[in-house]
């Protein structure tokens, strides 16, 4: 048998590269610029200035708190909620797990928005609800959503699916037979999930919480929302203040370096923890989970769950759609008060509409596209150990987490305004600008997925003669094509709700819906954006739905 | 106070460090002819960059569209602050997108001038139907309208015997938390107006503002719809045209006219000489400035015209009856960076 050659070196050289380009390039320009003075001679005066200014120390401290707190709620909610939806026989659990993944097709600056016009001190719905309700003065409020714990509120609310994805799936894939064994030998329930569950369910919800942390810590647009009104800064809101004019992107390069490093020690972090022992979980074969029977507890666990999807569903799309249909969103809508106003000024009048509409679904169909395949290569690599200096590729796709998208999109912006590649201006540096920012989580969401498949299987497709690519194509993706689905639409969706570096990207002609929307946000008109949003969101829950009719057909595990 | 020399000011500080060069007059005045329209409808498109609410601004655009079909005008608009940051960005990248600019801060128009981005434009209209005081002698650019900064506040929130007469009432503590104003650093309209005030009131006021609670937006036109939402009961600043706009739709709301004065803000308008649809530029600029152009702003929003051709809105206060804080771009253009510094340090944000 003559051994063809085998592909994968140029493919997995080219992967390599690629990600060199992508990511080296605007990283290795902000270095550079970090590190230069005025005159254009090399200087640390750029950090010196960051850490001895308050106006910069201040929003590094409140971002920390943020992503702690926010890390710390996602999971304490997550966790729990995963559980039920996977492991017990809560009523309704399909319906709520499609809930939260819904949940997170909403731009965390739409709920931020949202949220305004829930929990605005004044004008907030929920606030002259209460007010009614309890005869409270006017100038009191129940809620603030313009402090502290309102945008920490508001980010985990939207931040949450994401730890809540990961601890579900992880869950499902668990095998029933280590429980059953479990109580078979005697152990309670109680044991049974302190011995059994929460051990292999811990690395990945230290994977979310790290998600979480990265998420909130990189995060722009709910703060750009909710904080600069309470007048104070995040890291992200201070960085696109050093981009007013006259821009200083010397100071935000050098900003952006504290994340980098914190990223870096965190993800190390994260590997010592789960250190040496094997995850592998889904072997050549196993066992559907078997549902814990929650008896009497059933009606207060839907009922917890369906609480939690009131904060980042159910209550700011109520009040989106009152918004939409009222000429002024602190009043409900009622049936004289009722105007197509907003959808006529959005549709008929506002010339970015269409434009932006068309801009935003083709850049997040290609960059899905483009990014799954992207992170389902490098996760392959680097689960199976493919090439001498895996790691690195690892680290490359997970090192733009590091970066918050603001700060990458003006390395973009320094790379790709100048020759070969002047991008500036068209939709590609936007494409190259969504599938850096998604790779790592894409990668680790996939990277998880090659954990739970034992390369036993792989290895006997190599033994038989298939090559490396031939095994990925026969075995490996069949196993991992719901993984791969999920990755796809993840993509799909935080592409649209992307803004950072989109803020600083587009021009004119390549307008994105968040653009937009933000846009609209600064003059405050927010019936018009309480129809993009819904319109966005409708159309958004159309091609996910398709995507995931595509692989509800052959189905690895029975139901 | 009748309208400050803006372009004045602004051409002194233009001009002056080209002392030695003989100073060019406006170019010749050209006409909309049927040859200009029919490239600019072959060019089919014109992108306006503009800081005008959108409630005016898309009204305006379609019925420019509709004056000459054909022609789609795609509107931009953001806070001023940041269209200046978004051209300089794109025009210094050559990124061929923006064909007219307007903005509210007339300070950048010294700046775009300077590097020779504008491209003279005057129609014989503009030529013969504008104040002198409304447009650049070289004819780079012109006021398209003028508007104020003005304070307002929701009539069912504040009593007849607290409706506060002008900037220094704010900050007694009676006012706490029940402040909203835009900011400096996004909307040219406070930039402008936080010039004006901190010239007339010195910086200390701001700094006693700052302790006021204020809800912190950024465009200028955004308090206006705070306060009709009920989320503030007295904008400090804000674009007045919305303010009246919104109540005569029936909001409860009213404008105050400071003591000290309110500041008033031109709003220039050029057609850019890297324009990717210079011939759709020039008919778009000479139809708002046309009488039909001027009126329309004047119908839709009541803000002040540029052209003599063309009366206020009625039932607004005349601009000549109001008094209005001196307007100088050049300074806003020498101290921009300043104000937004101390901007910073006062509000966090």
């Amino acid at each position: 048998m003559t051994r063809s050659f085998d592909l994968s070196r140029t493919v997995l050289a080219a992967v390599a590269a690629l990600l060199a380009a992508m990511i080296a390039l605007p990283v290795g320009w902000l270095l550079v610029v970090s590190l230069t003075a005025k005159d254009g001679g090399v200087t640390l005066a750029n950090f010196v200035a960051l850490f001895t200014d308050p106006t910069f120390v201040d929003p590094l401290i409140t971002t920390l708190i943020i992503a702690c707190s926010v890390s710390a709620i996602c999971c304490l909610v997550a966790a729990p909620l995963g559980w039920l939806v996977a492991r017990t026989d809560m009523p309704f659990a399909r319906t709520i797990r499609m809930l939260v993944m819904a949940s997170l097709v909403t731009p965390p600056f739409v709920g931020a928005i949202a949220w305004e016009m829930l929990a605005a001190p004044n004008s907030g719905l929920l606030n002259q609800l209460w007010r009614l309700l309890s005869g409270m003065p006017p100038d009191e409020a129940l809620f603030d959503i313009y402090s502290l714990g309102g945008l920490i509120f508001v980010i985990s609310c939207y931040t949450f699916p994401y730890v809540f994805i990961l601890v579900a799936n992880a869950l499902d894939r668990m095998p029933g037979e280590l429980e059953d064994a479990s109580s078979m030998l005697g152990a309670r329930t109680w044991q049974t999930a302190r011995l059994i569950t929460v051990p292999l369910a811990l690395p990945t919800l230290l994977a979310g919480a790290l998600v979480a942390f990265l998420q909130a810590l990189n995060l722009f647009g709910s703060p750009a929302i909710l904080a600069i009104p309470a007048g104070f800064h995040t890291l992200t809101t201070r960085i696109w203040s050093l981009f007013q004019f006259p821009p200083k992107p010397e100071l935000a390069a050098a900003a952006s370096v504290p994340l980098l490093v914190l990223t870096v020690v965190l993800l190390r972090a994260q590997a010592m923890a789960l250190g040496r022992r094997g995850y592998a979980v889904l072997g050549g074969k196993y066992g559907a989970p078997r549902p814990i029977r929650l008896g009497l507890l059933r009606v207060p666990a839907v009922a917890l769950a369906l609480f939690v999807l009131a904060m980042p569903l159910f209550l700011p799309y109520a009040a989106l759609f009152n918004s939409a249909f009222s000429r002024v969103a602190s009043r409900i809508v009622g049936p004289e008060t009722i105007t197509l106003h907003n959808v006529k000024f959005t549709f008929l009048e506002l010339s970015s509409t269409m434009p932006a509409l068309k801009n935003t679904f083709l850049l997040a169909t290609a960059s899905a596209t483009l990014g799954a395949l992207l992170a389902l290569m490098i996760a392959y690599i680097v689960a199976r150990k493919a090439v001498r200096g895996y790691r690195a590729l690892g680290f490359l796709a997970t090192a733009p987490l590091a970066i918050p998208g603001i700060v990458l999109g003006v390395g973009l912006f320094l790379a790709y305004t100048r020759p070969p590649l002047a991008l500036y201006g068209t939709l590609w540096i936007l494409l190259i600008a969504f599938v850096t920012i998604e790779l790592p989580a894409a990668y680790q969401q996939l990277g998880s997925a090659f954990h739970a498949v034992h390369p036993e299987l792989e290895e006997a497709g190599r033994m038989l003669g298939a090559t490396r690519l031939r095994t990925l194509a026969d075995i490996t993706a069949p196993l991992l094509r719901s993984a791969v689905i999920a990755t796809w639409c993840f993509i799909f969706v935080a592409t649209i709700r992307e803004l950072s570096a989109a803020v600083i990207l587009f021009t004119s002609e390549t307008k994105v819906l968040s653009v937009l929307i933000f846009d609209l946000k600064e003059s405050g008109d927010v019936g018009a954006i309480a129809v993009l949003s819904l319109t966005m969101v409708a159309i958004t829950t159309v091609v996910i739905a398709a995507a995931n009719r595509l692989h509800a057909r052959p189905q690895s595990r029975p139901a | 106070m009748r309208r400050r020399q803006f372009v004045a000011a602004a051409a002194s500080t233009v001009l002056a460090p080209l002392g030695a060069r003989v100073l060019s007059a406006a170019p010749p005045p050209q006409a909309i002819t049927p040859t200009l329209i029919e490239a600019a409808k072959k060019e089919g498109k014109v992108t306006y960059y503009t800081a005008m609410d959108l409630s005016v601004a898309e009204p305006m655009a379609k019925a420019f569209e509709a004056k000459y079909p054909g022609i789609k005008v795609a509107v931009e608009r953001t806070g001023a602050e940041r269209l200046f940051n978004r051209i300089g960005q794109e025009v210094g990248s050559n990124i061929r997108r923006v064909d007219v600019a307007n903005s509210s801060d007339a300070a950048h128009f010294i700046v775009w001038k300077r590097q020779g981005w504008l491209e003279p434009f005057l129609t014989p209209d503009m030529a013969e139907n504008l104040p002198a005081d409304q447009r650049d002698p070289d004819g780079t650019f012109v006021n398209q309208r003028t508007h104020l900064s003005a304070i307002a506040y929701n009539t069912k929130l504040v009593k007849p015997e607290d409706v506060p007469r002008g900037f220094v009432d704010l900050l007694d503590p009676k006012y706490s938390g029940k402040l909203v104003k835009g900011h400096p650093g996004y909307s040219g309209t406070i930039m402008t107006a936080t010039q004006q005030l901190a010239k007339a009131l010195g910086w200390e006021y701001f700094e006693k503002l700052s302790r006021q609670k204020v809800l912190q937006v950024q465009s200028a036109t955004e308090p206006p719809k705070r306060i009709e939402a009920g989320e503030r009961a007295i904008a400090v600043d804000g674009s007045d045209y919305l303010f009246w706009m919104a109540k005569e739709r029936g909001a409860p709301i009213e404008v105050v006219h400071a003591v000290e004065g309110t500041p008033q803000i031109s709003n220039p308008m050029a057609v850019f000489r890297a324009s990717p649809n210079p011939n759709a530029a020039r008919l778009l600029v000479g139809w708002i400035m046309s009488p039909e152009g001027q009126e329309f702003i004047v119908n839709v929003s009541g803000q002040y015209p540029a052209n003599k051709l063309v009366k206020a809105k009625a039932g607004r206060p005349a601009l000549a009856s109001i008094k209005t804080l001196p307007e100088d771009p050049s300074e806003v253009e020498k101290t921009a960076d300043e104000i937004k510094t101390r901007y910073q340090r006062y509000f966090k944000v």
